[in-house]
């Protein structure tokens, strides 16, 4: 059976493609997608021409929203995503990260300001692309992406 | 025109050269109008609110000072370390002053009052981040003390992992060019990001060492900080390396002649009390300029 096959299309909803194999379990918790009302399947370590292997991950009846793109740059910065309406991609986009990104992850550090006040937001900026490196706004910390995992 | 009026003095790495440049010109100005005991009435009708959820008496009393040698008045406010609703504080406080003093034991706590604040906020120290006050005194003293800041050899000796202060003279250092010398021991080292940063953005030269000998060997200035026992969890293992990294006389045999000697003070076992009768030690001189310094920042930013 060819892999494409192992997960049936879907009427309404997303999906959420090139995602480096190994952290598609992540975007589905960070996405809250076992909470979700509809199903969702997440397929990983399927063959990819251009990662080798990759997760995919299929939602129905949800798409996602423009703050919940940047939750998935952060752990998958080449994944794409398209939007499904009857059975046809209407949109289709690159996730792509943004220079500044608000409350999304938290920051690390224990001893950061944004994890004693509960009302205040975290921002990390982006200062690297590849590696991924973040500092927080605040405390002014610099993060890899293993130390927000 | 560039101005500091209203700018909350948060971290150094805010801070261009050109504006670090305004501050210790204006604190020039200000020490040589002291000096003569002409009246300074900056900050007439102004108030300062030192806000402090982590005591530090000689930090009060130098901005309280700095203050009052300005003509203005002071509130002191005291909150213990875990006090919560930060923001709230500074939304209600800010009604009854010009500017706002805040420590704070959290990273972070100035950037979140300055960004709430209308009335500027200056960081007293936020924690193990910034302390740029007492950055600015350091760079204004070397450069009293030795006529320029630029490729001198500076060694920062201690802590350098979770001191505010290291961690803002380190970027300052870098700011005006300084060859940089670390010398810690390995658990207390600067964060590699701190120094990849300086050494990127600046393009000096840093060198790390855990040896104090490499670190007073050729240096111009020895800047010495404290190390806390209660970061390690060994007390013999601290001790240990406390007395490593102490500086004794007999290790400033091979000094420069000219070397001067740096601490925020007040100092702990890290110098040897006989060093306070030499040459060398020019701490007491470099906490006389935390007057002018201060006075300049608080006057410029409510200009």
């Amino acid at each position: 059976m060819s892999e494409q096959r192992i997960v049936t299309n879907i009427e309404n909803g997303t999906v959420i493609d090139h995602i480096p194999a190994g952290k598609g379990k992540k975007i589905f918790e960070i996405l809250k997608l076992s909470e979700h009302s509809g199903r969702a399947v997440l397929l990983i370590n399927t063959f990819s021409k251009k990662l080798g292997r990759k997760d995919v991950i299929k939602v129905e009846d949800r798409e996602i929203e423009e703050k919940e793109i940047n939750k998935i740059a952060l752990f998958a910065p080449n994944a794409t995503i398209s939007i499904i309406r009857n059975w046809e991609v209407v949109k289709k986009r690159k996730v792509e990260l943004p220079e500044i990104i608000e409350n999304v992850v938290s920051c690390p550090n224990k001893n950061c300001i944004t994890n004693f006040e509960e009302t205040t937001k975290s921002k990390l900026i982006v200062e690297k692309k590849d590696p991924l490196k973040l500092r927080c706004w605040y405390c002014e910390k610099v993060f890899g992406i293993e130390e927000i995992l | 025109m560039l101005s500091l009026q209203n700018k909350s003095i948060i971290s150094i790495r805010d801070l261009r050269k050109e504006e670090i440049e305004i501050i210790l010109n204006k604190a020039e100005e200000i020490e040589n109008k002291l000096k003569k005991k002409e009246p300074l009435y900056l900050m007439k009708n102004k108030t300062l609110v030192n806000l402090f959820f982590e005591p530090n008496i000689e930090l009060r009393i130098s901005f309280s000072t700095a203050m009052r040698k300005l003509g203005g008045n002071t509130i002191e406010i005291e909150y213990p370390t875990n006090t919560k609703n930060l923001i709230d504080k500074i939304r209600m406080i800010e009604n009854y002053c010009d500017v706002i003093v805040l420590r704070h034991p959290k990273e972070g706590s100035a950037r979140l009052a300055s960004e709430v604040s209308s009335k500027p906020v200056i960081n007293a120290g936020d924690g193990s981040n910034q302390h740029p006050t007492q950055a600015l005194i350091d760079l204004f003293t070397i450069k009293k003390l030795k006529g320029k800041i630029e490729n001198l050899n500076v060694s920062l000796v201690g802590d350098l992992k979770y001191n505010a202060m290291m961690k803002s003279l380190f970027y300052g250092l870098g700011v005006f060019k300084a060859n940089i010398t670390l010398a810690s021991p390995h658990e207390l080292q600067m964060a590699w990001e701190n120094i990849e940063e300086v050494r990127d953005k600046f393009g000096v030269k840093i060198f790390q060492t855990n040896n104090i000998f490499s670190a007073i060997e050729d240096a111009d200035v020895l800047y010495v900080g404290g190390i806390d026992k209660e970061k390690f969890g060994d007390v013999f293992e601290a001790e240990k390396i406390q007395k490593s990294f102490r500086i004794t006389l007999d290790l400033l045999e091979n000094a420069k002649e000219d070397l001067i000697i740096l601490h925020p003070l007040p100092k702990g076992i890290e110098i040897d009390a006989k060093i306070d009768e030499t040459k060398f030690a020019k701490y007491h001189e470099q906490a006389n300029y935390g007057l002018p310094v201060r006075m300049a920042i608080l006057s410029l930013v409510c200009e």
